[in-house]
């Protein structure tokens, strides 16, 4: 058989083995998490830690609710914050932009996309802190939930733009010539026709912005105090529950792992776990609804 | 061109052009209330950029420029507000372009972008407007269906229905029927003659026989050696058929070309 | 306004009561359209005001910081966080280069394999389609994990089990891992820009399947591939998280590959929360940032070269 031929299928193979070696890093990923992760499953228990609302690797505590509040509030301060803003946006670029303009603003976005975690975790630390400590409310030193609901914003809103601007790009042109045609202004036709139609395209924007900003580990680690304690209003209004430092579970497994040993290393694979799954979680819903339902 | 009795809509001296290429020459005509005017001629002539001049709809394209006029009523189109004008002018497209949404949205849509919001009152022109548009008999019970779920006969005339909704005066049908199967099509046509009763109608049509079926008044257009459009020939359709003034039309009816 | 019609009079008393209610909601549609558009239009600056302001604060305090003896010496330590920051940008260098050196052929022949010989596999029996499929799987499971498990897993894996230790080598399989996902995901969108054309032409002329895709589909596919690269290399510029818990910290020149290191973003880190250098930290970061738009810049550069490439060819 000549050269070439052998070569051929010995290449296919390689190729073959090339990408399964993804599938071969997730399943070594879900391995090794699972199996650091066993000591403290199996000692403490995944109730006592999902429940536990102290965290004391010295005293042999390790509930991580005090971290799951820190990553739900700081995400969604960061929702809150972001997602009007990144939807607008996502608006304006795709309908109401000339395009002189569009040409401006559309990079502007993908380079926020790109700015290194860190940096938005310095301005943070140097800008944003401060500025939150000038609210006058007892206890507030400027770490706080709001510092890092802020950040999250910025960080996720060129994420939930660039995709819900592509799901109303999609919308097909002749919904929007048939809302014209009856006597509608543009808005109009935005708000009726236009967003509704490309809504199962935004909300996967708005969850895979979600899944970010609870991946999201220095940035946070940064501003947000790296309090262990389940997070309180500092006063009697509501609100200031967002100027009470926290810790997230991204920030927890980075400041403690690199010291901690036997069922606290442990303790913290859990937490990765646990982080995995809410975000898997998140994801595959995402998908579900950009692809439309699987067939 | 003209013809006479009372004028609906008029052009005076209208060119188009998409950029730096003129669509539409110097065309001149005046439309009659209450009639059916078909617009015809081989592709590519502009019948349908044409038709888009009279709810302004061909502004959506970046880099058009019209010199000339245009009228409805006697005051220039272009004096108005274009989102009243298309209110009064409404328009059919050639591929039926329900909403994904439900058929009384659908009907409704319009009326309450303008403002109406008492259920009872959309509920009776919702009806009205089907029922104008043949097509309450058969959706009257699943209102809340889905449009999207309707053959293409009973879309296209949904799309009717809804641009009645909205009150309009004049209707631009763009090859309405042109998507649709034979007896889709016999439909759309005897509710183009039922509407002309009540609204002024414009048609572009690829099919002479169903010009010559469907309208009062028919214009023919030709493209020109630069591609342009302009009007050939404008006069009642029976004139037009049978005992046609230009060669050109008669060479077109008689299907020596296009 | 009004028309005259030659209608029924129902019609023009139902255009009279029409016409009435219209005008009315007409101009108060027009107001809201115009309140809504200034709103759009604010968030559309919103992005770039945000991006105005955080990197132009960090580029215009971190100015003060570079010259080039900040750029050239090391970081001596100490409570002013003395020096400069050359050792973080060999490091740096050195780890985007261990990464790319890994990820690169897997990425690309992973990529090669699900677009090229993938459907073949599809029609060649249940066992190998289900396999391609798992391997699908596995790069889009992939793409989603965060990077602090990326991070932890490297830690398990590299620095523990294997007894790497926190080093050049261990941070570079680790962040190899991140960006895999990442040149599979370029690749296979330029290998499917590539025409058909090409391939057919190929093997008309009697070419084995890896002679075509050798020879005439990669060729063809190189800038996008090269855009890919360039975009991973963005990649593992910003990303701390993953080398954080596996590069080690080590402000010192990485020597070997079994050296601790760190890279300017985490330099930046470590200034701003242990050591609390807040101006050397802006200096290093206004060198990151720059460093950032410039590869942004390229990526953009080269995937419209690719674009335009495309449209001139096929």
């Amino acid at each position: 058989m000549p050269r070439r031929y052998v070569i051929d299928r010995v290449v296919k193979y390689v190729l073959l083995l090339n990408a399964l070696i993804s599938i071969l890093i997730v399943m070594l990923i879900f391995f090794f998490t699972w199996r650091e992760a066993g000591d403290a499953i199996g000692q403490v228990g995944i109730d006592t830690m999902l429940l536990g609302t102290i965290w004391r690797p010295q005293l042999e505590q390790y509930g991580i609710v005090p971290m799951i509040m820190g990553s739900v509030l700081s995400t969604f301060g960061a929702v809150v914050l972001g997602v009007p803003v990144a939807l607008l946006g996502a608006i304006f670029l795709a309908e109401v932009a000339p395009n002189a303009v569009r040409e401006l603003v559309r990079p502007a976005v993908e380079l926020l996309a790109g700015i290194p975690s860190v940096i938005y975790g310095l301005f943070g630390i140097v800008v944003l802190v401060p500025l939150v400590r000038r609210i006058p409310v007892p206890r507030n030193n400027g770490f706080s939930l709001l510092a890092a609901s802020i950040v999250l914003a910025v960080m996720i809103l060129p994420t939930i733009t660039n995709i819900a601007e592509d799901a109303i790009r999609a919308v097909p042109r002749e919904y929007k010539e048939g809302s014209l045609a009856l006597g509608t202004t543009r808005w109009q036709t935005i708000v009726g026709v236009i967003i509704p139609a490309a809504r199962s395209g935004i909300v996967a924007a708005i969850i895979l912005g979600i899944g970010r900003a609870l991946g999201e580990t220095m940035a946070m680690i940064m501003v947000i105090g790296n309090a262990i304690m389940v997070p309180e209003p500092l006063t009697s209004n509501p609100l200031t529950l967002f100027l009470h430092p926290a810790r997230t579970l991204t920030g927890n497994i980075a400041v403690e792992i690199a010291y901690a040993t036997g069922v606290h290393e442990s303790a913290l694979f859990a937490t990765g776990v646990v982080l995995f799954i809410f975000i898997m979680v998140v994801n595959s819903a995402a998908h579900v609804l950009v692809r439309g339902r699987p067939r | 061109m003209s013809t006479d009795g009372a004028v609906k809509l008029e052009t005076r001296g209208y060119n188009f052009y998409y950029g730096g290429f003129r669509a539409l020459k110097d065309v001149d005509i005046k439309i009659n209330p209450n009639q059916v005017t078909a617009i015809i001629g081989p592709s590519g002539c502009g019948k349908s950029t044409f038709l888009r001049t009279f709810n302004r709809m061909n502004e959506l394209i970046p880099g058009v420029r019209v010199e000339g006029q245009a009228f409805l009523d006697g005051e220039s189109i272009f004096g108005e507000d274009v989102v009243e004008l298309r209110r009064r002018v409404g328009m059919v497209f050639q591929r039926p372009n329900p909403f994904p949404k439900s058929i009384y949205a659908n009907v409704t849509y319009g009326p309450r972008a303008h403002g109406m919001r008492d259920r009872s009152e959309l509920d009776q022109l919702a009806e009205r407007s089907l029922r104008a548009a043949a097509l309450w008999d058969e959706v009257k019970d699943e209102l809340s269906k889905s449009a999207l779920a309707l053959s293409g006969g009973q879309q296209q005339r949904l799309c009717i229905a809804r641009a009645l909704a909205v009150e309009p005066e004049v209707i631009l049908m763009d090859e309405p029927a042109s998507a649709l199967d034979p007896v889709a099509t016999l439909k759309i046509e005897e509710l183009m003659r039922e509407l002309a009763r009540e609204y002024t109608i414009v048609v572009v049509t690829h099919n002479m026989q169903q010009a010559a079926r469907v309208s009062d008044h028919t214009a023919f257009f030709m493209m020109g050696e630069d591609r342009e459009g302009y009007l050939v020939e404008y006069g009642p359709t029976k004139e037009i058929f049978t005992n046609p003034k230009d060669q050109r039309t008669e060479d077109y009816i008689t299907g020596r070309f296009g | 306004m009004n028309a005259i019609h030659a209608g029924t009079s129902s019609q023009s008393a139902q255009d009279a009561r029409s016409a009435a209610r219209l005008s009315d909601n007409l101009a108060r549609r027009h107001l809201v359209e115009r309140a809504a558009f200034g709103v759009v239009w604010a968030a559309g600056m919103v992005a770039v005001l945000a991006l105005a302001v955080v990197v132009g604060y960090v580029l215009l305090q971190g100015a003060s910081q570079v010259n080039w003896e900040f750029l050239t010496t090391p970081p001596r330590g100490g409570i002013e966080a003395e020096g400069g920051m050359s050792t973080t940008f060999m490091g740096t260098l050195y780890l985007v280069l261990l990464c790319i050196v890994l990820a690169a052929p897997l990425g690309v022949g992973a990529a090669i394999y699900l677009i090229e010989y993938a459907e073949q596999a599809q029609a060649g029996g249940r066992w190998l389609s289900r396999l391609v499929g798992v391997a699908r799987f596995g790069v889009e499971t992939l793409a989603g994990v965060p990077s602090i498990i990326f991070g932890l897993f490297g830690y398990a894996l590299f620095v523990t089990l294997l007894e790497l230790g926190f080093s050049l080598l261990s941070a570079g399989l680790a962040g190899a891992c991140l960006i895999l996902p990442v040149i599979i995901r370029t690749t296979e969108e330029a290998l499917l820009a590539v025409p058909l054309s090409y391939r057919e032409g190929s093997l008309a002329l009697g070419a084995t399947q890896w002679q075509t895709v050798s020879g005439v589909v990669v060729p063809a596919a190189l800038p996008g591939i090269v855009t890919g690269i360039v975009l991973s290399i963005g990649r593992v510029v910003s990303e701390t998280a993953v080398f954080f818990v596996t590069f080690g910290g080590s402000a010192n020149m990485p020597k070997s590959l079994l050296s601790p290191g760190r890279t300017m973003a985490l330099h930046v880190y470590y200034l701003a929360m242990e050591t609390r250098a807040f101006a050397k930290a802006m200096g290093t970061g206004a060198v990151l940032v720059v460093a950032t738009i410039i590869i942004n810049a390229s990526v953009s550069f080269l995937s419209r070269r690719v674009m335009g490439r495309l449209r001139g060819v096929g």
